[in-house]
């Protein structure tokens, strides 16, 4: 059974929102209908998006890192949201592990929003029912777009490439290599959601120079005569006379 | 969690109508055992016509919670995973259940019209009443677990919550029935009386202890485990969106520390004291208006305790939506 | 939910496809764009484009970009010409619809006769545009200096800094080698003009294991994923790179070769103090043809001979340092010599107190370049000829790329600390190598580049072309565009002796200036697509009263004021005409050689927008604007020997119009000639928009790979560029460590030379500031600033999601980014006593805004910072007065003064980089306290505006946007 899912690279993400935009941007004049804004030119304008990227520090000044952090449905293998609904709109497709709420059935009851600790499901407050990351099924199955086009909008559009796509049950597929060769993780593990999305953490670069690296035999002052000599007056053993 | 208003009225008022349903059900009973004196089958009839009007307002209510009240048939597809749907099985059963057992008494039915002699007084009614009883109990159980079942919502998670809900209904459904017997059954005062204040008193214990234990919850989530990040200082600079949500409305009750705590003050004082105070005085002092206050009163009491069950409840999903930035 | 399969494709839609390139930024990505029944359903990066190729996935594309849509259907909208109703104020915004015809007659009129009389009296500024080759060409042409596009506010110190040191700069211009570096260090950048290309180019490099470097005063954005966070004082970078060489050269770790090869390094300096050549380079006597280049005839001291030679003598080997004589007595120095020199004091200690950051780290730092530019050096075999014939068996680079932009650009002493930075990135030898800065085409360029303004008043006459560019580079003094006092001529002050350097001119002075009627009153400004009365203006409280500022005799200070712009902004408020712009889905466009072209390292590609809609109500693109009132002034340019009109609309002008008659240069370079065989150069082609149009928009033509590096230098480009009429002289263009175009205005500041010299109350400016060799100093304001009152700093950043002011009226933008909150350490807090959140107050010297504070350990201590540009005045945009952009949001402009404090050296000096005229946007100092009644509302506040005729209602309760089926 493969279980489709993102990977979400933190080390290179910027925070620029692009997947952000896109996914809301494919999504509201897809299929399953618009996703509405409130307020859209007003005070405290509001709407329904599948995917937010919010932003974090840690530690403290100046050993200060920021970390972006996006978050959409993260499709739980074992996904908390799906036996609460007492409608079955919220279902976990078997063939892919796509977790999708039915627009049709859904009745807008949110409790599967209140059953899913991640805080990624959003009521649509015009059509009433509830919407959360689809994992794009409406492109990347899309037979008429080319191959290389069947992946998520926010894969597409994010320009460092922090979000790879892909089976993570496939051991050989580029986001389950991702996981395992890169420390990959997934959030809030002490509730056994096992969430099929998984994030690979920062990792740090740090140039080590050895003392002797940095005077070397071709150093260009020699040519000017300038290698760094000591004075001549500088004290030396040929001042010592005791042996 | 954001308290709903649709949400407080339909738990509360469900539990004051299964309440005075199962107060007029344990009457009957003893009546039959004799230990109590029999009542009119109006009185019965009456008390179960309150008890569903009591449901069916709180049925009403949580209509208002829908966004689309005119699919809510399809929420009883699920039974067998989602409590939710467990209590919009249950629930019409019980109102129904309650329905036929005042009509039952409204119209004196007994056994015999299905052709089966026995010598019990009210034989199919307490038949009824009983079926009734196993699904009242059946429904508190299910509006518990709503909450109880969700893991991640600690404060929530245990059986305290389902001990509350069917206590805290009970003791209501006692505090009306002492009330509504002054007028049709004036022998059952001082019993319903009596149980409304043991039941209150043993719901006050529950639900202290349910505070107590909320107050010692140590939370599984932090932002170390929301974001995988191992580190003892992290905050959040942007929850991604400034005008707010669905996660930011919903998750949230939005008032100030000082309402929320007074809130909880209130509910202590308002469903647990003042209700034994006045039903005592009630009793004692033979007062209807005591005895109507002391449902008033404790049903106010339980709009708030059912905010404060709500607001209280820390969802982990909260740890996203901290700053705006 | 029924899944379909079949959400864009052609089968149960009327769907479309067509691409185009976006202008959600300046950054101009390849977008494809999906229409369903006639309205945009999907824009997304175009996959085939190649600013686009990310590392794994191709067609990425940012926030911006993909909420297009929301720009496109925006109420914001202008759709109608509009003129201010009789006796409105100013900032009123009150107007009242006229057709196109009254529009044009009202704006021809009132040109003709400025032209027939004084067409200096007629300003052109422009702001983020991608067309200054059509806005400047149409102000030459009526004869106007007064034209320039937006880079004097933004990041000319960039542009000048590294052109006049290497010839090319970052901006559109070259970048880092993200591909082959190891070590990337980036300055002062948030996010840059090469938006999406740089973040992928930063993802691929830290996947590839590269070390990243940040230096910038707070972490967010793509600093948040350096590997490094040097937290530096602002406007103090100069001091750290200065230091940073200091211990390059200590440590010997600079890359002599490159230096005497490739850079004036080893080029002898007449230190004669007493002679008028004093401080420039000896020449030979050897006559060289005088043209727009360096001539080969100055002096290297020989080591092995221990004599003066000419440079690049076969077999020579120069000193670097050391000071010499020559045989007339002639005291010399290789100029490297006078770096050493001058660094000598910029230690790392000396720096730290400066910047902040430890002199350990300094040294760390510096060790890292250079043991990494030294031990890892990138061989590619590509063999290539020097423009002194050597041949060359393979290319070599150092893998050590920077890149900066406005954090060092945007201070007074932005010139001198990025021609520090230029020096730095030579000393490594990571000039237009593989690893380190490339050039784009059309550039490297000499230096400095050709095009010059005209030099005396006389250069305006009525009824006759500008003679010269309305923008150029001076080379010496005599090249000034001043009068004979040495006043100058434009209404700007740019290249007087004020701003000698100006080379994209003061468009933040130009209100003021003309407000005052310094240098001379003007009669009609026309602003295209800038935002100049709130957040790319200095001082805009004061600016928005100058705009409706009336004389005693009732008659505005600034006469007539034309704004064409596609939204109704805080500026068109105060338009007393306003043209309404089409949108970037709307019309044709082209990004253009002759402008800032989109080219690739490897080679010159320029791109074109081809409409995907047709314009909404009565938008007109202010291209068609520019030809019709050209045609009509009978501009030579757009008219034939007839004074008949040349050109039907602006695709025909792109396609038929060359710089000269038959040049068979025009503004593309991709299929010209007839039938689209020539490139660069041939005769106009008919079809060459189709050809663009099959090609995703774009030419690129990629350079053999033997004329793709080491362009300064490299004779096989420099020959394919002249062929090619990139350039006239196939010269080598050495590396200007030092720089004799500002020893000469030094010179002339000292009176030693015969030609035009500064005024005496400018002298002792010029002198100091245009030294030949990079030197720190504190920037101007800060100089001028009680910074025991003010002692912080106050910066702007972009924010990633929002470009400028442009995307207030995005209703999906604009939930990511409603309002702005001033962020600072927590200290401040503490000490200042409020909280995370509590609204306080900012104030410079200048004035001061209530706002919302934000605690952030992300910050270097004594650093403030906002987003630019998220405040909005209430009404504007066609939000709602109550938007939280009006009411929570602040603009950081109202603390930041166009002009400098009086009393330093002059009468009006605009706050300004004193070489360049670089707005000082970040030298700003500031205070903040607690607001004592905290009261919610930003301050300050101004009236409401209504929306304007022709815009959409303001009542939209709620949206719901699908293509197709409009709800
Ligand atoms: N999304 C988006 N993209 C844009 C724009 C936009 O508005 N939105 N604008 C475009 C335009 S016009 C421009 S000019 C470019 C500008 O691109 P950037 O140059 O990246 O622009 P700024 O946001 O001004 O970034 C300045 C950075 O310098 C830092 N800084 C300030 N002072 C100093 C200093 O003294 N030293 C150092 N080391 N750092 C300092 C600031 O903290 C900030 O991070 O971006 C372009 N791209
Ligand atoms: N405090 C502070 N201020 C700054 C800066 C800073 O860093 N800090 N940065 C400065 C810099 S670098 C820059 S470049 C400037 C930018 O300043 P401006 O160039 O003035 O940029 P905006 O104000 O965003 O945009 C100008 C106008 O372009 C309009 N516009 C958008 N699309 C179109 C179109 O297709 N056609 C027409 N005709 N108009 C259009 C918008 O509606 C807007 O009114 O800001 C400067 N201001
Ligand atoms: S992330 Fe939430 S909504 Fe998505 S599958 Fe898991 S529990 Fe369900
Ligand atoms: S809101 Fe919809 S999907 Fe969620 S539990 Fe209720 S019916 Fe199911
Ligand atoms: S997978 Fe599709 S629906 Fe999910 S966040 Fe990405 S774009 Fe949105
Ligand atoms: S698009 Fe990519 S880089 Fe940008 S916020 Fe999303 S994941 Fe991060
Ligand atoms: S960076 Fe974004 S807004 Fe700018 S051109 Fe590219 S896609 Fe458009
Ligand atoms: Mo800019």
């Amino acid at each position: 059974m493969s279980q489709l899912a993102l990977v979400i690279d933190l080390n290179v993400c910027v925070g620029c929102h692009a997947c952000v935009t896109s996914c809301k941007e494919w999504n509201t004049s897809g299929t399953a209908g618009y996703m509405s804004d409130d307020r859209p030119y007003g005070e405290d304008p509001t709407g329904t998006f599948f995917n937010r990227v919010q932003t974090f520090e840690i530690g403290e000044y100046p050993n200060t890192d920021t970390v972006h952090f996006p978050k959409s449905c993260l499709h739980c293998e074992d996904p908390p949201c799906v036996p609460v609904c007492p409608t079955g709109a919220s279902y976990k497709r078997p063939e892919d592990g796509i977790v999708l709420v039915d627009y049709d059935k859904c009745i807008g009851c949110k409790y599967c929003s209140w059953a899913c600790p991640y805080g990624v499901r959003e009521l649509d407050e015009h059509q009433k029912v509830m919407k959360k990351c689809t994992l794009c099924v409406d492109r990347i199955y899309d037979q008429s777009l080319p191959e290389a086009e069947r992946k998520p909008a926010c894969v597409m559009a994010c320009p460092t490439s922090a979000r790879l796509f892909g089976d993570v049950h496939d051991p050989e597929s580029e986001v389950s290599i991702a996981i395992r060769e890169s420390g990959g993780f997934a959030l809030m593990p002490e509730w056994g959601t096992h969430p099929a999305n998984h994030y690979l953490p920062r990792r740090k670069t740090q140039i080590t120079i050895h003392k002797d690296e940095l005077v070397r035999a071709d150093n260009p002052l020699k040519k000017e005569g300038k290698l760094p000599k000591p004075d001549i007056n500088e004290p030396s053993l040929d001042d010592v006379t005791s042996w | 969690m954001h308290p709903a208003f649709s949400v407080i009225l339909l738990t509360t008022l469900i539990g004051a109508g299964q309440g005075l349903f199962l107060a007029l059900y344990t009457g009957e009973s003893y009546s039959v055992v004799e230990l109590l004196p029999p009542q009119s089958s109006q009185f019965y009839a009456l008390g179960s016509a309150i008890a569903v009007v009591f449901l069916i307002g709180g049925l009403a209510a949580s209509f208002f919670h829908l966004g689309h009240p005119e699919r809510a048939w399809r929420s009883a597809a699920m039974w067998r995973t989602s409590w939710l749907s467990r209590e919009v099985i249950v629930l019409p059963l019980v109102i129904g259940l309650i329905a036929l057992y005042g009509l039952a008494h409204y119209l004196r039915l007994d056994l015999k019209i299905f052709g089966v002699e026995t010598n019990v007084r009210g034989d199919l009614t307490l038949l009824i009443g009983a079926a009734g009883s196993l699904a009242t109990f059946g429904l508190f159980i299910c509006t518990g677990m709503i909450y109880a079942c969700i893991k991640f919502l600690q404060e929530w998670h245990s059986p305290l919550t389902v001990i509350n809900y069917i206590l805290l209904g009970t003791a209501c459904g006692f505090t009306l029935a002492t009330a509504f017997a002054v007028y049709g059954a004036p022998d059952l005062v001082n019993f319903y009386g009596a149980w409304a204040i043991i039941i209150t008193l043993a719901a006050l214990v529950t639900r202290a202890a349910s505070l107590i234990r909320n107050a010692r919850i140590r939370h599984k989530s932090s932002l170390r485990t929301a974001i995988g990040v191992r580190h003892s200082k992290i905050t959040q600079k942007s929850q991604g969106l400034m005008g707010g949500s669905f996660n930011t409305r919903e998750f949230f009750h939005g008032t100030p520390l000082w309402f929320f705590r007074s809130v909880k003050w209130i509910f202590l004082v308002l469903v647990f004291p003042v209700p034994v105070a006045l039903l005592l005085a009630g009793l004692l002092g033979h007062s209807l208006t005591l005895l109507y206050t002391a449902f008033v009163v404790q049903y106010a009491g339980l709009l708030a305790e059912r905010w404060f069950f709500f607001a209280q409840a820390n969802h982990p999903q909260n740890l996203y939506y901290q700053t705006v930035g | 939910m029924t899944v379909s399969t079949k959400q864009s494709g052609p089968a149960n839609e009327n769907v479309e496809v067509k691409n185009t390139t976006c202008y959600m930024c300046a950054c101009r990505c390849g977008i494809r764009v999906t229409l369903r029944d006639g309205e945009v359903r999907y824009i997304e990066g175009n996959p085939d484009h190649p600013l686009n190729k990310g590392p794994l996935n191709k067609g990425v594309i940012c926030a911006k970009g993909a909420s297009g849509i929301m720009k496109q259907y925006s109420p914001a909208r202008l759709t109608k010409p509009l003129r201010r109703k009789a006796g409105a104020e100013r900032g009123a915004g009150e107007f009242e619809e006229i057709t196109w015809d009254e529009a044009f007659a009202l704006v021809e009129e009132r040109l003709r006769h400025i032209r027939e009389t004084d067409p200096k009296r007629f300003a052109l500024f422009t702001g983020r545009d991608q067309m200054q080759a059509v806005t400047g060409l149409f102000a030459k042409q009526f004869g106007t200096p007064n034209y320039a596009a937006h880079g004097g506010f933004c990041s000319v110190n960039m542009a000048a800094g590294m052109i006049y040191t290497i010839g090319g700069s970052f901006w559109e211009f070259g970048g880092p080698d993200l591909e082959r570096a190891k070590l990337f260090v980036m300055i002062g950048t948030a996010e840059d003009h090469h938006s999406n290309p740089l973040k992928i180019a930063i993802s691929k490099f830290k996947r590839n294991g590269g070390k990243f470097i940040s230096i910038n005063p707070v972490r967010t954005g793509y600093s948040a994923i350096a590997d490094e966070w040097v937290p530096i004082k602002p406007g103090t970078d100069g001091a750290l790179f200065l230091a940073l060489i200091n211990e390059i050269i200590n440590q010997g770790l600079f890359d002599r070769e490159f230096l005497v090869q490739y850079t004036n390094a080893a080029q002898l300096v007449n230190m004669d103090e007493r002679s008028d050549e004093f401080g420039m380079l000896v020449r030979t006597e050897i006559p060289e043809e005088e043209g727009c280049f360096d001539p080969q005839n100055k002096l290297w001291w020989d080591r092995h001979t221990d004599k003066a030679v000419i440079t690049h003598r076969d077999g020579a080997d120069p000193r670097l340092m050391g000071g010499f004589q020559l045989e007339d007595g002639t005291p010399v120095k290789p100029s490297f010599q006078l770096l050493v020199e001058r660094v000598k004091e910029y230690t790392p200690e000396w720096a730290e107190g400066i910047t902040g950051i430890p002199a350990g780290t300094i040294r760390r730092l510096a060790h890292e370049m250079g043991v990494t530019a030294r031990d890892q050096k990138i061989e590619l075999p590509i063999a290539w000829t020097d423009i002194w014939g050597k041949d060359h068996e393979s290319v070599t680079g150092s893998p050590v790329a920077f890149h900066a932009m406005r954090g060092l650009a945007a201070h007074s002493n932005g010139f001198h600390t990025i021609r520090a930075l230029s020096i730095l990135m030579t000393m490594l030898g990571t000039i237009d190598a593989p690893g380190g800065f490339r050039h784009k085409p059309p550039f490297p360029r000499p230096i400095p580049p050709c095009a010059k303004t005209p030099d005396r008043p006389e250069a305006v006459k009525p009824n006759s072309v500008l003679d010269g560019m309305p923008l150029g580079w001076p080379a010496e003094p005599d090249d000034l565009f001043v009068d004979d006092n040495g006043g100058p001529v434009r209404i700007d002050k740019a290249f007087s002796w004020e701003y000698p350097l100006a080379v994209h001119g003061l468009m933040h002075n130009v209100i003021t200036n003309a407000w005052r009627g310094d240098p001379y009153p003007i009669d009609t400004l026309l602003i295209f697509m800038a935002n100049m009365a709130w957040n790319s203006t200095m001082n805009t409280v004061e600016v928005r009263n100058m705009l409706n500022d009336k004389n005693e005799d009732g008659e505005f200070k600034i006469p007539f004021l034309i704004v064409c712009d596609a939204f109704q902004s805080e500026m068109t408020a105060f338009a007393d005409l306003v043209l309404p712009d089409t949108t970037y889905l709307e019309r044709h466009d082209v990004m253009s050689m002759l402008d800032r072209p989109i080219s690739e390292y490897d080679g010159p590609m320029d791109s074109v927008r081809i409409p995907v809609v047709p314009p909404k109500g009565e938008c007109k693109p202010f291209q068609e604007v520019l030809i019709e009132l050209g045609s009509r002034l009978q501009l030579p340019a757009f008219v034939d020997n007839n004074g008949k009109r040349k050109y039907r609309d602006y695709p025909d002008f792109i396609t038929n119009y060359e710089t000269e008659p038959g040049s068979g240069i025009g503004f593309l370079a991709g299929w010209r000639g007839k039938g689209g065989e020539k490139f660069m150069r041939g005769e106009p082609n008919p079809n060459q928009w189709a050809m663009y149009e099959k090609n995703n928009c774009i030419y690129h033509y990629e350079l053999p790979k033997s004329f793709q590096y080491l362009r300064n230098w490299n004779k096989g480009y420099l020959e394919w560029s002249q062929r090619h009429r990139l350039t006239r002289y196939a010269e080598p263009i050495l590396i200007h460590l030092y720089s004799e175009v500002l020893q000469q205005f030094r010179l002339a500041a000292q009176g030693k030379t015969i030609g035009k010299q500064p005024p005496p109350h400018l002298r002792k400016r010029i002198e100091t500031y245009f030294d030949p060799l990079p030197f720190y100093y504190e920037p101007l304001e800060a100089q001028l600033s009680d910074k025991h009152r003010y002692p912080l700093n106050a910066l702007t950043q972009r924010p990633m999601a929002m470009y400028h002011s442009w995307d207030s009226q995005n209703a999906w933008l604009r939930q990511i980014h409603a309002h702005n909150y001033l962020y600072m350490s927590p200290e401040l807090g503490r000490k200042g006593g409020f909280d995370d959140g509590d609204w306080v107050w900012a104030e410079s010297m200048w004035g001061k805004v209530r706002c919302m504070c934000r605690f952030s350990e992300a910050v270097e201590p004594g650093t403030v910072w906002t987003w630019n540009a998220i405040g909005k005045a209430a009404g504007a945009w066609n939000l709602e007065p109550t938007a939280n952009e009006a009411r929570k949001g602040f603009l950081l402009n109202h603390l930041i003064s166009e002009e400098l404090p009086s009393g330093t050296g002059g009468r009006h000096m605009s706050n300004s980089d004193p070489v360049t005229g670089q707005a000082g946007w970040y030298d700003v100092r500031v205070r903040v306290y607690k607001d004592d009644d905290q009261e919610p509302g930003s301050l300050p506040q101004f009236a409401p505006v209504a929306p304007v005729p022709g815009e959409e209602p303001r009542r939209r309760p709620w949206l719901a946007y699908f293509a197709g089926r409009r709800k």
